[in-house]
């Protein structure tokens, strides 16, 4: 598999938990993949506004830079970046009028962009190409009796065009922690928005989300929530801090990327999980259950 | 609250930058009230997104220049995926915010925010704040 490996902006520092546990994980599984020797930040945010081109050209350089590495595939692991690649990608592949403005603004690139690299999140790469009977082979620490409800979020599932799963009711990361030995939680707020960038002048919206996500998932039952974006694990971790004080009665639960747990089931050293940098600590948790 | 309807309003070139903009019929909308039924922001909002469209096809552009809506909406895509008709309400959305950024009018005055509120949250919401809420 040649698959270029984009990590985009918040990977090397909020989320060096995220990033370091997933790279783990896809070693102990087999997978090569490898970071692209030169990236750019994607923009975060698909542009939405139709004649808006100059905004896309910051995804598809990044897939130029994929084809320079050889690869026909760029993996993500933010939600975010995924889903402003792959529209972008979409976008320039239904228009060829568009793609060629794009290359032609970027003509000191070396070659041009022809819709011909695949953007895929590393949920998929797990379910279409691993396969989650493989990743339960691989499993040498079960995460037994851990109660787990899993966060979407927006931008994995919607717009359907590029949503990784079904819009509505996904349920790829409860399929991994069920192949991980892990009892996955349904709970009805997983695709419900954290608030997102409001995160940055309006966090009373997002603790009041936030609120409401975990309310729901500690209803149903949840030891831990996992996460699968550096802004959704912000916004539900670290803002727990303006939670409890909006709602004295909210309880903290400890936020993990899904990729922290992967990489215990896979054996991990503690090291590995960065657990540093996750805000609720989610040691307690974990030793309880002797993962850890 | 009062609202002065006007055929002027309607065929104010309001209507169709955003219809431009946004790549929607704004038309298309028979005024369900799906999208504002699962809008995780409405408690925050002053015109619900139902309403947006509404205003829209009216031409009602003070109103929807100076709502607090639009910089509340998160483009999280909810209402797109439930609207029978089709219609991407976040894109008219930012295709309202757009008007106001296009001339220079940021909603998020990144200057005003002290160097710990800047460093105490992650890249990734900087950037995106500033791409939906600055020119
Ligand atoms: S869901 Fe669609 S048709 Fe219904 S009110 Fe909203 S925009 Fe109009
Ligand atoms: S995109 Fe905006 S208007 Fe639509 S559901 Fe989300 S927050 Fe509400």
């Amino acid at each position: 598999m040649e698959i270029s490996y984009y990590p985009g902006c918040t990977l090397k520092n909020y989320a060096k938990n995220f990033e370091e546990s997933a790279l783990y994980s896809l070693k102990k599984l087999g997978v090569e993949v490898e970071e692209l020797p030169r990236w750019n930040c994607c923009g975060t945010v698909f542009s939405l506004a139709t004649d808006d081109l100059i905004h896309h050209v910051a995804a598809i350089r990044n897939l130029i830079r994929a084809k320079e590495s050889n690869s026909n595939k760029i993996m993500t692991l933010c939600a975010m970046c995924y889903n402003t690649l792959k529209r972008a990608n979409e976008r320039v592949k239904a228009d060829p009028e568009s793609l060629d403005k794009i290359n032609q603004f970027m003509y000191r690139e070396n070659i041009d962009y022809e819709g011909d690299v695949k953007v895929l999140h590393l949920l998929e790469l797990l379910r279409d190409e691993i396969k989650l009977e493989n990743l339960g082979k691989h499993v040498v620490k079960s995460l037994k009796n851990l109660k787990v409800a899993n966060y979407y979020g927006c931008l994995l599932v919607r717009p359907k065009e590029i949503g990784l799963d079904d819009i509505e009711n996904p349920t790829v990361l409860e399929n991994i922690m069920t192949s991980l030995g892990a009892d996955p939680i349904d709970f009805p707020y997983k695709t419900e928005c954290c608030a997102s960038y409001q995160t940055v002048d309006k966090p009373e919206i997002v603790a009041d989300r936030t609120f409401h996500i975990l309310t729901s998932a500690q209803e149903q039952g949840a030891e831990v929530v996992t996460v699968s974006c550096p802004l959704c694990a912000f916004n539900l971790d670290h803002r727990q801090k303006e939670t409890v004080r909006e709602y004295p009665e909210f309880k903290n639960i400890p936020i993990l990327y899904f990729t922290q747990l992967m990489a215990i089931a896979l054996g991990c050293p503690e090291e590995v999980l960065r657990l540093d940098l996750n805000f609720i600590d989610p040691k307690p948790i974990l030793k309880e259950k002797g993962l850890i | 609250m009062r609202i002065n309807i006007s055929r002027k309003k309607i065929r104010d070139s309001f209507v169709s930058k955003v219809e431009e903009i946004s790549g929607q019929n704004l038309l298309a909308c028979y005024q369900c009230g799906k999208c504002s039924a699962g809008c995780p922001a409405i408690s925050d909002m002053d015109i619900l997104p139902n309403q947006i469209i509404r205003y829209a096809q009216l031409g009602l552009k003070d109103e929807l220049l100076h709502s607090k809506s639009i910089w509340i909406c998160a483009s999280c895509f909810t209402c797109n995926a439930r609207c029978p008709k089709g219609i991407n309400i976040a894109e008219v959305i930012e295709a309202i915010r757009q008007i106001l950024l296009r001339k220079r009018e940021d909603h998020l005055k990144i200057e005003k925010l002290s160097d710990e509120e800047k460093s105490n949250v992650p890249p990734i919401a900087i950037i995106s704040s500033m791409r939906k809420f600055t020119s």
